[in-house]
């Protein structure tokens, strides 16, 4: 802040402050506190008229309080332009001084779990480990996977040992840490809507699901053509590529035949964002073990 | 010493002797801050917003998010560990008008850009409860349904810029065929998914 700002602030700031108390003074009449007067202030409604008496003695001081913590305040805290106070408060030092405790409390809790391994942080003996874990997915994942992990249509369920991408702890961490795009193209324009209804109806009867048999043998054809490149020739699904495994009646989104053939259809495009530049790598670590153990209890 | 009847017969001069009692505040507290570096520089490497996050910005005002959303972090703990970096004032120096909103019924929202998936948005939009069961954010389905024409888009980057935002001429000349067609739902993910990711000076990780 320049000279003439910081003169502009404290100059109004203490004018206003002394102009305030004057006014105080000014129109406290001589009288003493609680006197009372037989004096008029000079006007009258409807025959009412008003006393001219001081200000009440608790009003008085109340207001002279007020000034005097004013005035102590901008002493002690920033107000007058520049000027920083004397005990040096910033919101900025006062945020730092919490997070340094924070650290202070909270660093050697995480480095002593960031230390054990996923698999062992699975054992009685961490469980607290593994409750600060489900605390943070609370907070961060929970939106998108429900609070008890079960998923939502278009987010996986994380309870049921079904992997999109893998379920090893270092494939859990990387998609937290990194998101996945999965992206399924849309094969309407390839295949015709005929098509699209005969491969839904084979990959559906894949899950053991009653369907049109014709259909499902006209689909199976196309299906081989089109799909196994990502979802395997055993249609079991590649994790690498984080393509489904269609075989297990578990479906991301939907597994009536509308929703797979509109699916195949249009295509989809889940995708998980990255966490890297929202979490620490420590608190991945503990949330990796949480989910971990939803599908491996 | 003017006598109090007089002040009470003189709306005029009442008014002016108001006038100069309340101003004080305006004065030391305000006036100052359109001078500052602080709070008119915008903050390194800060973008604008494109044509179709500008109009989802409309449409966050038109539909009132700010009246539940904030998009101010305040600097406490409490808030950096959930939202990110605190907010600073060279991050609004191009809002026309600010939306820091003064009440959170929901969470804020300054950065909440990349957090969740742009499927995610659409679905919470459109019904809150198909995701997070327990929300009693309101739905809004209509923004699945209603195209924006682009119409007006042009005029309003134009607007900005009147008022200092630095949109080019290309993006103005750009502006409706950026937005046109485009459903409503489309320009408010856009516009949500860019809150707090048009600059990347902070680092948000906690």
């Amino acid at each position: 802040m320049s000279a003439f700002w910081s003169a502009w602030v404290s100059v109004i700031t203490l004018a206003v402050i002394l102009g305030c108390t004057w006014l105080l003074f000014a129109t406290r009449k001589s009288q003493k506190f609680n006197d009372t007067t037989e004096e008029k202030v000079g006007h009258a409604f409807d025959g009412i008229e008003e006393y001219d008496n001081p200000l009440p003695q608790w009003w008085f001081k109340m207001f002279l309080g007020t000034v005097i913590f004013g005035l102590v305040y901008l002493v002690l805290y920033p107000g007058l332009g520049s000027f920083q106070g004397l005990l040096g408060w910033t919101s900025h030092n006062q945020w730092e001084e919490e997070m340094a405790h924070a650290e202070e409390v909270y660093k050697p809790v995480f480095a002593k779990y960031a230390a054990i391994s996923v698999e062992e942080l699975q054992l009685p003996e961490n469980e607290k480990g593994l409750k600060m874990g489900q605390r943070m997915f609370g907070n961060n994942c929970a939106v998108c996977h429900g609070s008890a992990g079960t998923g939502a249509h278009g987010f996986p369920n994380l309870t049921d040992n079904d992997w999109l991408y893998g379920g090893a702890p270092a494939t859990i961490k990387a998609t937290i840490t990194n998101g996945r795009n999965g992206g399924m193209p849309p094969w309407g324009a390839v295949l015709g809507e005929e098509g699209v209804r005969d491969v839904a109806s084979y990959v559906l009867s894949l899950s053991g699901q009653e369907v049109d048999k014709d259909a499902a043998a006209r689909g199976q054809g196309q299906f081989q053509a089109l799909c196994t490149a990502c979802h395997g020739t055993d249609a079991k699904g590649v994790q690498m590529l984080g393509a489904p495994n269609l075989t297990d009646n578990i479906w991301l989104y939907g597994g009536t035949f509308e929703k797979v053939a509109h699916t195949i259809r249009n295509g989809r495009a889940g995708m998980m964002p990255a966490h890297k530049d929202l979490l620490s790598d420590e608190k991945i670590h503990l949330i990796t073990a949480y989910v971990y153990s939803l599908s491996n209890k | 010493m003017i006598k109090h009847e007089t002040i009470e017969k003189n709306i005029g001069l009442m008014i002016l002797l108001i006038i100069i009692t309340i101003s004080g505040g305006g004065l030391a507290e305000i006036v100052p801050l359109f001078f500052q570096t602080s709070t008119t520089k915008p903050i390194e490497g800060m973008r604008t917003y494109t044509a179709l996050e500008f109009e989802g910005r409309d449409i966050y005002i038109r539909e009132g998010c700010n009246n539940c959303h904030s998009q101010m972090i305040r600097p406490f703990r409490a808030e950096t560990e959930r939202y990110g970096h605190f907010s600073t004032a060279n991050e609004f120096v191009w809002e026309h008008p600010f939306l820091w909103g003064s009440k959170r019924t929901g969470p804020d929202l300054a950065r909440v850009g990349g957090r969740y998936s742009d499927d995610w948005h659409r679905a919470h939009l459109y019904n809150p409860r198909d995701v997070v069961p327990e929300s009693k954010m309101p739905a809004y389905p209509w923004l699945f349904e209603n195209k924006l024409t682009g119409k007006d888009t042009a005029k309003k980057l134009e607007v900005q810029r009147a008022m200092g935002v630095p949109f080019t001429d290309e993006q103005i000349a750009g502006a409706q065929d950026a937005v046109q067609g485009k459903y409503e739902i489309d320009a408010l993910v856009a516009y949500l998914q860019a809150l707090g990711k048009t600059h990347s000076v902070y680092n948000n990780k906690r």
